[in-house]
């Protein structure tokens, strides 16, 4: 039998746009992975609780609200409270190559800006699950 | 289920590894490894850890058995062994019905109703729509995800994935989970009325399904099978007005029912889930469908039957994989299609030869007699 990776895709903040959140979803089922979507509006707490409950590998947040610089890290820091940060962090969103610094240094795995191709986020969820086995 | 021996003493992250490259010829030739290293390293021990953690109620450990079993990981069978006696005090219910009619935002509803009464819930969504990669995307958490904060509900999505032994297993051990955690009311979502959705509504107590109006016209060509699993009957999408027409339709069905005079008469409710509207009366139904089956006896019934279905399937599966892993392993398999090919050896010499060999003279014929076991006609029963 398969482990199969599971990804919760989620969308925290209050713009009301899902659409990258959604190609994002359908392309790594295509990939052959589960996708749990939370759909829009989603707190940290929300979001963290369901990855927490899925026991997903990774968690992608699409922020296009600005927000990122409180979204993100509240999301890193609640996993870390929930004994939970073993579960990988992505996001994608349009993030000034300074916040995309700051917010891998406090332990977010990748960050997409618009334009991503699809397949680099699959590679990615592929190569960052490898990793996480490995170690 | 059992066909990938995942030794319990392996270290997580090496069994995560070894279980991507998982193939069943693979899994056999491992297995003599495993048992060895069992007796070395005694195999409670891993499996204490997460069923104990669970009883204590923790959720991470609860989800992470989950995540085995959905792998069909053989060390999740331990746990769920150590998890078995404390379970059996959820009531369970299915909610079933066509796509998007409405199932996850009564879900939903009728959560947060049970949470006023200070129920514990557990959800289970099974989505069937999985990509031909097997992959999917699961998407009933949208209408529920505001009780994710709440520690008296959790949410569990699944997708139907070709599981041995088939979805409703690892829906009726995840829902085993929750029972073993101390969750009151566990709520199995599924779409449909295929085999699986038959199949898991067997393991509810309280089966709703949930209709549209506009489907009432079509009621005839719903299958039989949708009418039989239901206890309770709900037209949701009762803001549009054809509404009383469906309930009127289905109603008319129901009472066409041959089994018509059973002790429960299931009713035909009506809601509007998304303004959570008649969600109380959907709620008292399904209270007044747990108290006939205490009162009639018929929840004794219902786990008789349902334990009956459980260990024989397993019975079945469990000989299967001992009987033919062995012939995989020492190419007994191949011969025996050569064999077969130029018809030098029949199928039914080859079977009961193989049967004898493994456990010893056959009682002659036993196979062929037409009187199955209790358990092996349940499936035309509710
Ligand atoms: N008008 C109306 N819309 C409703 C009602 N209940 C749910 N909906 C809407 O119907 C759509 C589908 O609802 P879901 O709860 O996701 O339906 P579902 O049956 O769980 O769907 P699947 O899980 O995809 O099969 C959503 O847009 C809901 O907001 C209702 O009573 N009236
Ligand atoms: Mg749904």
């Amino acid at each position: 039998m398969n482990r199969r990776i599971r990804i919760l895709i989620a969308k925290p903040g209050l713009d009301g746009h899902d659409r990258g959140a959604k190609i994002v979803a359908r392309a790594l089922s295509e990939a052959g992975m589960e996708v749990i979507y939370t759909g829009l509006h989603q707190t940290p707490e929300r979001v963290v609780s369901a990855a927490v409950q899925e026991s997903v590998d990774g968690i992608g947040l699409s922020i296009l609200s600005g927000a990122h610089m409180t979204l993100i890290p509240k999301v890193l820091k609640l996993l870390k409270d929930k004994n939970s940060d073993d579960i990988f962090v992505f996001a994608g969103g349009i993030i000034p190559a300074n916040d995309i610094l700051k917010l891998k240094e406090m332990g977010v795995a990748e960050i997409f800006t618009p334009g991503a191709e699809t397949t680099d986020i699959i590679d990615f969820v592929h190569r960052t699950v490898a990793r996480e086995i490995r170690q | 289920m059992f066909n990938f021996p995942c030794a319990r003493w392996v270290p997580r992250a090496l069994l995560r590894r070894n279980a991507t490259r998982s193939n069943y010829t693979v899994a056999l030739r491992d297995r003599g490894a495993e048992e060895q290293n069992d007796e070395v390293s005694g195999r409670q021990e891993v499996a204490l850890v997460l069923a104990e953690r669970i009883l204590q109620g923790e959720i991470r450990a609860a989800a992470r058995l989950m995540r085995d079993i959905d792998d069909g990981f053989k060390s999740a069978v331990e746990e769920l062994k150590l998890l078995y006696p404390h379970t059996g005090n959820a009531s369970i219910i299915g909610i079933t019905g066509p796509s998007g009619a409405g199932k996850s935002t009564l879900v939903d509803q009728l959560t947060a109703l049970y949470r006023r009464h200070e129920k514990k819930v557990g959800i289970v969504a099974v989505d069937p729509s999985s990509t031909f990669t097997g992959g999917a995307i699961l998407g009933d958490r949208i209408r529920m995800n505001r009780h994710a904060e709440d520690a008296g509900v959790f949410i569990r999505s699944m997708a139907t994935r070709g599981n041995l032994g088939g979805v409703s297993r690892a829906t009726g051990d995840v829902v085993n989970v929750l029972d073993a955690m101390g969750t009151d009311v566990i709520i199995i979502e599924t779409v449909g009325v295929g085999q699986d959705e038959i199949d898991i509504a067997r393991m509810a107590h309280t089966t709703v399904v949930v209709m549209v109006p506009g489907l009432g016209d079509d009621i005839q060509a719903i299958k039989a099978g949708i009418l039989e699993i239901g206890d309770v009957f709900v037209v949701n999408k009762a803001d549009r007005d054809d509404a009383d027409h469906t309930v009127h339709e289905l109603t008319a069905r129901l009472e066409m029912d041959p089994d018509k005079d059973r002790a429960w008469q299931p009713k035909v409710l009506k809601t509007v889930a998304s303004r959570n509207i008649g969600i109380e009366e959907l709620l008292g139904e399904i209270e007044e469908h747990g108290a006939y089956l205490h009162r009639s006896g018929m929840i004794r019934h219902l786990f008789e039957e349902k334990n009956a279905r459980i260990f024989l399937e397993l019975l079945k599966e469990r000989l299967f994989a001992e009987v033919f892993g062995h012939l995989e392993v020492n190419g007994r398999f191949r011969e025996i299609m050569e064999e077969m090919a130029n018809r030098r050896k029949d199928p039914y010499s080859a079977v009961e030869e193989i049967l004898a060999q493994r456990f010893g003279p056959l009682s002659g014929g036993s196979a062929s007699e037409s009187n199955p076991p209790v358990g092996a006609r349940l499936g035309e029963e509710k």
